[in-house]
């Protein structure tokens, strides 16, 4: 899990991979990988697949969980912050 | 490249269904499944084929519900619909997906459908479309009902119908499930089995998998390719494989080096792309989303930090407001008829099974209609806010708040719904896929107060608390009623905290969920829902509860050797000496029969047990005929403090206060009245509750330990009320 804490910028590691979890609520990018297996085949199913469009809508009021839009199509999924921290954004 | 030779479909019909193909308007009918998407509107779709020529019954050997109907055709044509529970994939992630690989893997299984309907999201197509290629895989014929195309054009989706039909190659239906559009020339499609399974195969298998493949498909003697490849991903969790079937597929899968998660992600990603080709053709979208959807501008408010948690509070009073206030006329209807029926039968007839019937069967029977215009509502609610789309908000608002304890934001809905009827609520934790939340969610949902704890608390509170406001606001009464309902659902939350430490994860939990379009609720399917819960709480629960209540009927009626017609005589005697009038006697005869019963009996015999709670023999009376229902204890009160009192005293209330200890004192003091109140917070003496968390967890491991475990806190609570204060 220390993989994917929240990055700051002062610490440059390989772990510092943007993902849905850093996005701006009104931000959006696209998905380049997803970096749990298990989560992954959920995350495909329900149609994130690499190369989609997520836009973060906002999140709940403690924070946890978000609200993610997909895609073109725009369906919005709900989702929890260390699940979010499995989708990985192209820089 | 196609690798395999084509799949041998036997055309319109699968292999081995019913030994031969039926020929279309003859003999047996035609069996179709309903599949698609969670919120793509299959549950519309099936209400309306349907109507209320519908059953429930369960799938073998998992609690999941079988929903299946008769639909009309059309004509004399109809056909067997099975509703399969919403899905994204082939590839289960919840145990109630399961049974749509268990029904569908299985070509040999009795109900096997002859071809599948898929209800897919016109403005979700891609998505949509990947649990419809890979069941095209799998040889099935279907057909597929292009769902929601009001939505599609709302956002500026365009779809070109014939260009779907070609490429898919199955008949597509555009339609509108919730108004019934397109439903006529569904029926159409369906009565004439225009059904087929594509030639085209979607996604195909790669060659490095081929030698496994085909090994399963020539072991199995399976008619497909993809079928096969299936079975070496889930094999585990197929019921109708044999333990040599699954040993043989571990061996083979090992031998492989077959590596399930990674294929998975491949061909999910695959068929991606290949529907991204698909689509297009058929699918343009000629306005840009600029404008926000409306969804999102209410999501603002209903999610909102401040507004949306004061929204879902006005939400929960309604709620309580229905259940407790406006129940309460059809309850006291339902509660009035079985009285006055029950008083006709016995001035008509008399006897032993005249009064086993009134009083064990009717009464019984009472005790389960009287819940059913709680239950009716609490569904009525929870059906209007599940079809609008508010739940999943509900969900995502309290999931943070709800971790802590082990419960995860889907187990709010239950809990809440508790404080009405436990028997809903865990009816409602359905919703929860993951095991272990939805086991803890069950545990603890009785621990809430309900109501039917409200007769015993507001007749105990009443005794002994005055009716004087504090601080000239808050009425005493109303504030020791509310610390007691904290004093539940605080219970519940620790005892899930506990608990969760104890129980151990069968599957990753997941809350990853899809956020449906906030839509107005179809009352028709608000209703169907009222009507098959109801139904199921009649059915399930009321045999159980009858059982019971001619059970403990006769062990109040009746009691060992002659004690009862001895302690009559005594009665009788002193009557006639002391020259009282027959309802004193009366009374007297009753409560003397109750105390030398077998009820009474055990009232006695486990008075050393619960005298270090404050509870005296005729309490335990009590506390025996309600094991039942809780609200029985008012009425066995009643009976058993009758004795020596005025006969215009009349409420229950009056005859505790008037009970008098060894010493003249009054019996019910405040402190024994807070130790029976803390009794009944925490004890489970609900029939009803033990026996539909039987049906929901087919195990009796949950309901014993319910039991077990809510009397037990009910015992330490009591005795640390009269011990300590």
């Amino acid at each position: 899990m220390a993989l994917f804490r929240r990055s700051s910028a002062t610490t440059p590691a390989p772990s510092a991979v943007r993902t849905a979890n850093d996005l701006q609520p009104g931000e959006a990018a696209t998905v380049c990988c997803l970096s749990d297996p298990q989560m992954a085949l959920k995350l495909l199913d329900m149609g994130c697949v690499p190369g989609t469009k997520v836009k973060l809508v906002g999140r709940a009021p403690l924070g946890d969980p978000l609200m993610l839009t997909l895609g073109d199509e725009g369906y919005t999924l709900s989702l929890r912050v260390n699940e979010a921290r499995t989708i990985q954004l192209k820089a | 490249m196609q690798v395999a030779p084509p799949d041998s479909r036997p055309a319109g019909l699968a292999a081995g269904a019913a030994g031969s193909p039926t020929p279309p308007d003859s003999g047996q009918l035609p069996r179709l499944a309903l599949i698609g998407n969670p919120n793509s509107g299959k549950t519309s779709l099936f209400n309306q084929l349907t109507g209320l020529n519908q059953k429930v019954g369960n799938f073998p050997g998992v609690t999941v519900d079988r929903k299946s109907g008769l639909a009309q055709l059309g004509g004399q044509r109809r056909a067997e619909i099975i509703d399969l529970p919403g899905t994204y994939s082939l590839y289960p992630k919840s145990l109630d997906e399961r049974v749509i690989a268990d029904l569908l893997y299985d070509p040999k299984a009795a109900d096997y459908p002859d071809f599948v309907v898929v209800t897919v999201d016109a403005s979700n197509l891609r998505r949509s479309l990947l649990l419809f290629t890979q069941l095209a895989d799998l040889g099935l014929p279907a057909v597929l009902a292009l769902n929601m195309t009001d939505v599609a054009a709302e956002r500026g989706i365009q779809l070109d119908v014939p260009a779907l039909e070609r490429e898919l190659q199955v008949p597509v239906v555009p339609m509108n499930a919730r108004k019934g559009l397109g439903l006529a020339a569904l029926r159409i499609v369906l009565a004439d089995r225009l059904a087929v399974a594509p030639a085209r195969r979607f996604w195909e298998i790669p060659r490095a998998l081929q030698p496994l493949v085909q090994a399963i498909r020539t072991h199995f003697k399976l008619h497909n390719d993809y079928l096969a490849l299936h079975y070496a991903h889930q094999f585990r969790q197929l019921h109708f494989l044999t333990e040599a079937d699954r040993e043989y597929l571990a061996e083979l899968t090992t031998q492989a080096g077959f590596d399930p998660t990674a294929r998975q992600a491949e061909e999910t990603v695959a068929r991606y792309a290949r529907l991204n080709e698909l689509l297009l053709d058929a699918v343009t979208v000629t306005r840009t989303e600029q404008r926000e959807p409306a969804s999102n501008k209410i999501d603002k408010v209903l999610t909102h930090r401040v507004f949306g948690y004061l929204i879902f509070l006005a939400i929960l009073f309604l709620l309580f407001q229905a259940i407790f206030a406006w129940a309460q006329y059809p309850m006291d209807l339902i509660d009035q008829g079985v009285a006055s029926f029950n008083q006709l039968l016995q001035e008509h007839f008399h006897g032993p099974l005249v009064r086993l019937l009134t009083e064990g069967v009717i009464a019984g029977l009472g005790g389960v209609l009287i819940f059913i215009p709680q239950i009716a509502l609490l569904f009525a609610f929870l059906a209007v806010l599940e079809e609008s789309g508010y739940m999943a908000r509900v969900t995502f608002l309290m999931d943070k708040l709800m971790r802590p304890f082990g419960l995860s934001g889907k187990s709010v809905v239950p809990l809440i719904s508790g404080l009405a009827c436990a028997v809903p609520a865990i009816m409602g934790a359905r919703t929860i896929e993951s095991w272990k939340d939805r086991m803890l969610t069950i545990f603890v949902t009785p621990l809430m107060s309900c109501s039917a704890r409200i007769p015993v608390y507001t007749v105990l509170v009443a005794l002994v608390v005055p009716d004087e406001s504090w601080l000239g606001i808050f009425n005493m009464r109303g504030l020791v009623l509310m610390g007691l309902y904290l004093l539940g659902t605080a219970s519940a939350l620790v005892s899930a905290w506990a608990l969760k430490v104890i129980l151990k994860a069968r599957e990753r939990s997941y809350f990853i969920m899809e956020f449906p379009v906030y839509r107005w609720p179809r009352w028709k399917n608000v209703g169907l829902t009222i009507v098959e819960k109801v139904k199921a709480f009649v059915v399930q629960a009321g045999k159980v509860i009858i059982a019971i209540s001619v059970l403990l009927w006769v062990l109040a009626s009746y009691g060992p050797g002659q004690r009862q017609a001895q302690a009559e005589a005594a009665v009788q005697r002193e009557a006639t000496a002391q020259r009282w009038p027959a309802a004193e006697t009366e009374r007297r005869v009753a409560s003397a029969r109750l105390e030398t019963s077998y009820a009474g009996t055990f009232g006695h015999s486990i008075e050393p047990v619960i005298r270090p709670l404050g509870f005296d023999w005729k309490i335990g009376i009590a506390l025996l005929t309600s094991f039942a229902a809780r609200e029985v204890f008012v009425g066995t009160m009643s009976t058993i403090y009758s004795v020596g009192q005025d006969a215009d005293l009349g409420t229950v209330q009056q005859k505790l206060a008037g009970e008098r200890d060894a010493q003249g004192q009054p019996f019910f003091t405040p402190k024994r009245a807070l130790s029976l109140l803390v009794f009944y917070v925490f004890a489970m003496q609900c029939m009803s509750t033990l026996a539909t968390t039987y049906r929901e967890t087919k195990s009796w491991r949950w309901p014993l330990g319910q039991l077990v475990y809510m009397t037990g806190l009910a015992y330490l609570a009591s005795l640390l009320v009269w011990q300590v204060f």
